[in-house]
């Protein structure tokens, strides 16, 4: 009996934490789509709800009731798994994100390596999909999918390796913690902008969605998926873009702190913080999805490779080195 | 020369001036209008859906001279006359298959009685192919209805025909 409690309280947890994400998602779909059609002076949704805000319910609806189609010649099992996988793997990433002190619903030493492990077999589900298709485009899209996010993933890694450097710990609430003297973004500018960078080409957004480049590959890894189906992968991608904007503010914006540490200020709860971080940091991503044209697929490669990685190299060395000097290394 | 060139790249300064104009552009006034609710401006010559006129005594204007139905391109128009009673020629039938219909306005143009025009409306989308065969009454109805609109623009063209 006792167990059966504690599984239902977990459960709760759970959904807790969930439903408000996929809500998020949802809105923040609506807010990427308003964002991107101001900057070209055109209106955007605003007919279902109050400015359109149901507009993502109204699209979701429509999703599930549209037929499933599968192609003939896919493999199918693989083919109806990887949205599930693409959908899954993000939202599962958000347990390790703290809302507050000790709002978190799983507070792991470890935290930031399981999000980058989660991060990184999110691949997979593209993968599957383009594979499971049977047909090009899905295939190339996938392909480039898989080669851009683990280029990228490698330039990320070294990034977090300098905000590691700095607190001594890889759980989430401890690097917010870290931050109460001076966020991270002031010491460690370049690093952030990198990092945004790269979260862009990590969750396929423009300027870097060649995975679904329409003028070449029709629509990626996504082509023979409908209904659904393709709401769940457009589900997982947002759900992506999100976690990454919480996990630059967590790691360079503060967290759940307050902007300045006064009277009216520290009184907020630090979610709001948290979620005003978040959605700075999305309307950033909306923005360039609106201003800048898509990258050539060697161009993207040249970027990772051969401009992010040592630029990051070089700045955890410098990193390091004034830490190490300055005796400022984080006692563990 | 190249030392800029460099300063521009690393700072991502042509970037961050694509951001601002964005973010200016954003408080703008939008160029596009809230459609259902806010239409835009019509030209008077606006080639829109199909109206028979007649004249302010009841009179049908079509004469049945089928020069409408020679000149239409699409060959979206069939007539056929009679004689009326007090000896006139009068249309028996007047249809417009408005799917056939390209909109080109060479009916208007070619009528010698202004009976055949196009009118503002564009927004006659139907469910079924059945309700855009377009007969006579339909035409003559769509006339009475929007009478005073098409008399207000063919008097503002008057000075250009």
């Amino acid at each position: 009996m006792e167990y059966i409690n504690q599984v239902f309280e977990e459960v709760y947890k759970i959904l807790f934490l969930l439903v408000p994400v996929l809500v998020s998602v949802a809105m923040i779909v609506w807010l990427d789509r308003r964002v991107w059609a101001f900057v070209q002076k055109r209106q955007g949704p605003n007919v279902v709800g109050p400015f359109g805000l149901l507009q993502s319910l109204a699209d979701a609806l429509k999703y599930i009731f549209k037929e499933i189609i599968i192609p003939a010649s896919s493999n199918k099992v693989i083919f109806i798994l990887a949205p599930i996988i693409t959908m899954t793997l993000a939202l599962i990433a958000w347990a390790v994100i703290p809302f507050g002190e000790g709002q978190v619903l799983a507070n792991i030493n470890v935290g930031i390596l399981y999000i980058f492990a989660v991060s990184s077999l999110g691949v997979y589900g593209i993968i599957m999909g383009g594979w499971a298709s049977n047909s090009k485009y899905p295939f190339l899209g996938s392909i480039r999918s898989a080669a851009q996010m683990v280029s990228y993933e490698v330039s990320i890694g070294i990034i977090i390796i300098n905000v590691l450097l700095c607190v001594g710990s890889l759980n989430l609430s401890d690097i917010v913690l870290a931050q109460q003297n001076i966020w991270f973004i002031i010491p460690l500018f370049p690093m952030f902008v990198i990092f945004f960078i790269s979260a862009l080409a990590e969750t396929n957004r423009p300027p870097f969605d060649l995975p679904e480049a329409e003028a070449e590959l029709v629509a990626g890894y996504q082509t023979e998926y409908s209904g659904m189906m393709y709401a769940m992968f457009w589900l997982g991608e947002y759900a992506n873009i999100l976690l990454m904007c919480a996990l630059g503010s967590i790691l360079f914006l503060g967290g759940w702190l307050s902007p300045i540490d006064l009277y009216p200020f520290n009184m907020i709860p630090g979610v709001f913080w948290l979620i005003l971080k978040i959605l700075l940091l999305f309307v950033l991503f909306a923005l360039v999805k609106a201003v800048v044209p898509r990258y050539r697929y060697d161009q993207l490669m040249r970027l990772g490779w051969k401009i992010f990685l040592p630029l990051s190299l070089t700045y955890v060395v410098l990193t390091a080195s004034y830490l190490f000097y300055f005796n400022l290394l984080p006692t563990l | 020369m190249k030392i800029t060139r460099f300063l521009k790249t690393i700072l991502m300064v042509d970037f961050v001036t694509g951001l601002l104009i964005a973010l200016r552009e954003m408080f703008k006034t939008k160029k596009t209008i809230n459609y259902p609710f806010e239409k835009g401006k019509i030209s008077p010559r606006f080639r829109g859906e199909h109206a028979l006129r007649r004249y302010p005594n009841g009179e049908e204007r079509c004469i049945a001279c089928k020069l409408c139905e020679a000149v239409c391109p699409a060959q979206a128009i069939t007539i056929e006359s009679a004689e009326r009673s007090d000896g006139s020629r009068k249309t028996t039938r007047y249809d417009i298959d408005m799917m056939k219909c390209i909109y080109c306005g060479l009916c208007e143009e070619s009528c010698p009685v202004d009976a055949i025009v196009q009118g503002p409306n564009f927004e006659f989308s139907t469910e079924t192919r059945e309700e855009l065969y377009y007969t006579k009454e339909k035409l003559l109805d769509n006339g009475d209805r929007w009478e005073n609109v098409l008399a207000a623009n063919i008097k503002s063209d008057n000075p250009y025909r």
